[in-house]
């Protein structure tokens, strides 16, 4: 079972997430642990047994932004850092450089296209 | 012989006094012929001078003084002229009657004459008197003639004065018409630039707001996209799952799908009011009070304030907090106006501590907050920030309009003296400041419910 982090100051991200990757997580193939901004989810992996192998991070958000974040995360596991997947607005060419060069895994745009994110998931981590 | 010097004096006095009169009077007939008698009184004069034996002439200067005497006194015109006959009079009568009597009882006259002759005396004194006496009356008569004459002048001058004052007078009214239509037409147009200034800082704001109106209308509308689409396959997998008859699981879905439905219409819902706010926003100001919700109103700006400074900037980040007091209820406001408010306090604390972010880096977390509060029978607003503060130089000067710290160009300065006259005149409310410097600042708005 491989764990995912997902960090979104939205919260109704979260039901979105449960429901599309409803029949993953009954199997037990998925599981998911949210955070509701960048300072939380840095406490979250900050506990050495946190088991997220993915991490999902908006990066438009309030206080710690997932850039910052994502920078934390690289800085700090130097092998094997997690996978990180930034997630942005539609047509942000400068968060996503940023991203890029800060080592971010993947990149994906807001509206969330679900279908190819479990596409992504599989390949990546299952 | 005795020349009969006392009648032609007397005749040449009268007859020039006559003259006068009728010259003063405007009487030329009257005139012309008391010169004429002037004349006669000198010629016959001379006649008696030059007749050896002139005994007789006496008796011509009575008849002719008689006659000087009692045409004026039939003649209407000169009636005033009976003063002077008062005068000359006596001397005539007299002296008539005394050579009358010499003539007629010469013995009488002998034994009396000293009478006579005091008679005379007395008429000529008498004559002399009234005579001086007129004279000074019409001496004082032609002063008051002169005096009324320069009272006339002066009334004359008076009137001229007046009317070249009347001519002045309606000349400066003219000027000052003049003026002041010129003042009211500058003062149209400075109205129309202040709200034309009103305007394009409103439209200034909104420019800011623009991207933080598109992040808040996209994100409900993703959610929109993703909860419908979510709820399509929970839909195909409810089918699976009855097909399978796991009752327990259609039901968990069914709950799931009621949630969708309800999370669909929330953003749906969030997204209509962030339009209507933007038009809200844009439009001129109604100027009429509704019930308003502050909370909301303050949670929306909060929210478009910090996507739009983000938008426009992709390194501005801040914490945002909001306290929101829910026993405030609704509250009469114009929502546009205190909507502008709350924006604009809103903008400038993240401006202000994105400024102090970009001084001291990493260390310092930009912070600014929002709460409502009922404090007895008033709301209180505060927006809270942890910025550099105002320095107390400026404080005074913060609510002035076209007093901006920000650069040339960057900011209208009329964003919080239209702040301070919306919260004041527009809602009889209290706008103040409290700042620290170096720690950032608070501003409180007052308002009545």
């Amino acid at each position: 079972m491989a764990k995912v982090l997902v960090v979104d100051d939205e919260r109704d991200i979260q039901d979105l997430f449960l429901q599309h990757f409803r029949r993953e997580i009954r199997q037990g193939d998925l599981e998911f642990v949210f955070s509701f901004s960048g300072e939380e989810a840095m406490s979250f992996i900050e506990n050495p047994e946190h088991e997220a192998v993915l991490i999902l991070s908006d990066i438009n958000m309030p206080g710690m932004s997932g850039l910052e974040l994502l920078k934390h995360i690289k800085e700090k596991y130097a092998t094997p850092p997690p996978v990180v997947m930034m997630i942005t607005a539609y047509g942000d060419e400068n968060n996503y450089r940023m991203a890029m060069k800060l080592g971010a895994d993947d990149f994906l745009t807001k509206p969330l296209d679900f279908r190819s994110l479990k596409e992504k998931l599989k390949t990546k981590i299952l | 012989m005795s020349l009969s010097i006392a009648s032609f004096l007397v005749s040449l006095a009268c007859s020039d006094r006559f003259r006068k009169f009728s010259k003063t009077n405007q009487l030329p007939h009257w005139e012309k012929l008391f010169r004429n008698a002037l004349l006669f009184s000198v010629g016959l004069f001379a006649v008696e001078a030059i007749v050896s034996d002139g005994e007789y002439f006496k008796w011509i200067w009575h008849l002719y003084l008689i006659v000087l005497i009692v045409i004026p006194l039939q003649q209407v015109e000169l009636r005033p002229l009976r003063m002077f006959i008062l005068a000359f009079a006596p001397y005539v009568l007299v002296s008539s009657l005394n050579d009358l009597v010499q003539v007629v009882n010469a013995d009488f006259f002998k034994d009396n004459e000293s009478y006579f002759k005091n008679a005379i005396g007395i008429t000529f004194i008498w004559f002399a008197a009234l005579l001086y006496s007129q004279n000074r009356q019409t001496k004082a008569a032609e002063r008051e003639r002169l005096r009324r004459l320069r009272e006339d002048e002066i009334n004359r001058s008076i009137a001229i004065r007046k009317v070249e004052l009347e001519a002045l007078v309606t000349e400066r009214t003219a000027e000052l018409t003049r003026q002041k239509e010129e003042l009211e037409t500058a003062l149209t147009e400075l109205q129309t630039t202040q709200s034309q200034l009103i305007q394009s800082e409103k439209m200034a704001s909104l420019g800011e707001l623009t991207a933080g109106i598109a992040h808040e209308i996209q994100n409900p509308l993703n959610f929109v996209n993703n909860f419908s689409e979510v709820s399509n396959e929970l839909l195909d997998e409810m089918q699976t799952e009855m097909d399978q008859g796991n009752t327990e699981e259609v039901k968990a879905i069914v709950v799931d799908l009621k949630r969708n439905l309800e999370k669909i219409n929330h953003h749906g819902k969030r997204a209509d009011s962030i339009v209507k706010g933007m038009l809200l926003h844009s439009r001129a100001s109604s100027g009429v009070k509704e019930p308003t919700d502050l909370n909301v109103l303050a949670d929306e700006y909060l929210r478009l304030a910090y996507h739009g400074l983000r938008a426009k900037d992709k390194s501005f980040n801040a914490k945002f907090e909001s306290d929101f007091d829910a026993s405030i209820g609704k509250i009469n406001v114009i929502p546009q106006d205190i909507g502008r408010v709350i924006l604009n306090l809103l903008t400038n604390a993240f401006y202000v501590v994105d400024e102090k972010r970009k001084q001291l880096g990493d260390s310092y977390q930009p912070t600014v907050s929002i709460s409502t509060k009922k404090v007895g029978s008033e709301v209180e607003i505060r927006v809270i920030d942890n910025g550099n503060g105002i320095p107390a130089k400026i404080i005074d000067k913060i609510f002035q309009p076209f007093f901006s710290t920000k650069p040339t160009g960057a900011g209208t300065g009329l964003g919080l003296s239209l702040c301070y006259e919306i919260v004041t005149k527009g809602h009889g409310g209290e706008l103040k400041v409290e700042t620290k410097e170096g720690e950032g600042s608070v501003f409180i708005i007052h308002l009545p419910v």
